[in-house]
């Protein structure tokens, strides 16, 4: 952890908004520029900045490692599970359109969704993870 | 690229790392006016932000200075050299820059374009083109990352199970 | 125009080129990974030059809009990103344990004591 003050406090404001733009740019990259690998590239540097400045062990009770291996699985998984239930839909691999009975547009809207969302969370938990593989090291 | 050649020439690894932030955050720059939004983004906050903290750390594992190689670089310069030459004397066979009517433009482009709004809903032709129509595409590339992931902890995080069977 | 209207290729050229030069020239480990992402970004401008359209915009559509830049190499270049990182660090990983194996980064010195 850092004795600096304003570094400390500066990081801490900072922080809830990296995340807070974070989501923004998972949720909003249908309409703008943003999506899955931003989005995941972006949520994962707030945490590493938490973890620069507040130390590891403050990061590892936020964010397990455990737990982060865990989402990392869980991202692809989500990814090639919406093509499984596409599939068991009667469709072909990730063929969103059969996510709504009504309008295929629309199941289109849900799959790109969730499959940003598989990219989102890997990408985000491969950053803190190969982070923290790598500042642990230093001891 | 006078960042890029003032990364040839610095020694100083430390320095080095932090211009080669710069040089990707110039870049990013360059793709907000190519009009790649979505790259800009990404090249923004994965090459000014994590390359950098990455190589930092990585910097903080292994030495800070470069030593000076000991052969000479008339070599290594002669084959850039060469290969520089031919590259460019191919260039004036590519179409020019910002040329509409280039065959890049003629392929599938503009069905993705046209369709993605009826098909998608989808505003973002990037979004729409990534998750929807390749689709394959992102899962393998999701799937690279998850290895790479896994890679490097196999590769740096077995630290603890040695040294404790150090301590024995 | 015929000649100056591919003034991207060379930056493009000139990028790539200081970028393999400094992979096979320098022999800091460390030092080559920085010039094949170097390398690698002047690929990117390459494919991102390439779909720019005269006049175009960025490929969100918006009613009026248009005429838009081609969506497709920036798809591609989005994902190539991301997979740059993540192989990134795995050479940074592959770096720090020679670093540990050998207590050196340099090229030279592996191979000295690889075969002495």
């Amino acid at each position: 952890m850092t004795d600096l003050l304003v570094l400390r406090v500066v990081v801490k404001l900072l922080i809830p908004f990296i995340l807070l733009f974070g989501l923004y740019v998972q949720m909003h990259g249908d309409y703008g520029p943003g999506g899955g690998f931003q989005a995941g590239v972006i949520f994962g540097s707030g945490f590493i900045l938490y973890g620069m400045v507040f130390g590891l062990e403050t990061m590892e009770r936020v964010a397990p490692m455990r737990l982060i291996g865990v989402m990392i699985g869980l991202g692809v998984l989500i990814y090639a599970g919406t093509g499984y239930v596409t599939m068991a839909l009667g469709g072909l691999f990730l063929e969103y359109g059969l996510l709504d009975h009504h309008d295929p547009s629309h199941g289109q809207h849900y799959g790109i969704f969730s499959v940003e969302a598989g990219v989102g969370i890997t990408v985000a938990s491969v950053m803190i993870l190969i982070f923290h593989t790598f500042a642990s090291r230093k001891g | 690229m006078v960042v890029a050649l003032t990364i040839v020439w610095l020694r100083n690894m430390f320095a080095v790392v932090m211009l080669s932030g710069i040089y990707s955050f110039l870049m990013a720059s360059i793709f907000v006016v190519l009009d790649a939004v979505d790259v800009a983004f990404t090249e923004a906050a994965v090459g000014a932000g994590i390359s950098t903290v990455l190589g930092l750390t990585a910097l903080s594992l292994t030495t800070e200075r470069e030593k000076t190689p000991r052969h000479r670089p008339f070599l290594p310069l002669f084959v850039v050299a060469v290969t520089g030459a031919v590259l460019l004397y191919v260039t004036p066979d590519m179409p020019s820059f910002g040329d509409a009517s280039a065959p890049v433009h003629h392929h599938v482009a503009p069905r993705y374009i046209e369709d993605s709004i009826p098909a998608t809903t989808v505003p973002n032709v990037v979004t729409a083109v990534l998750a929807s129509y390749r689709g394959y595409d992102t899962l393998g590339e999701t799937t690279v990352i998850f290895t790479a992931g896994i890679g490097v902890v196999l590769l740096l995080g077995r630290r603890r199970k040695k040294q404790q069977e150090g301590e024995k | 125009m015929s000649l100056l209207g591919h003034y991207n290729y060379w930056i493009v050229v000139v990028l790539m080129m200081v970028g393999f030069y400094v992979v096979i020239d320098r022999g800091n480990l460390l030092k080559k990974l920085i010039g094949l992402n170097m390398f690698q970004t002047a690929v990117f401008l390459l494919y991102i030059s390439m779909g720019k359209i005269e006049g175009g915009t960025a490929p969100i559509i918006w009613e009026g809009g248009g005429p838009y830049s081609n969506p497709l190499p920036h798809v591609l270049i989005l994902t190539a990103i991301v997979v740059g990182v993540a192989t990134l660090a795995l050479g940074l990983g592959l770096v720090v344990r020679i670093r540990e194996a050998y207590g050196t980064v340099e090229e030279d010195e592996i191979r000295e004591q690889d075969d002495p």
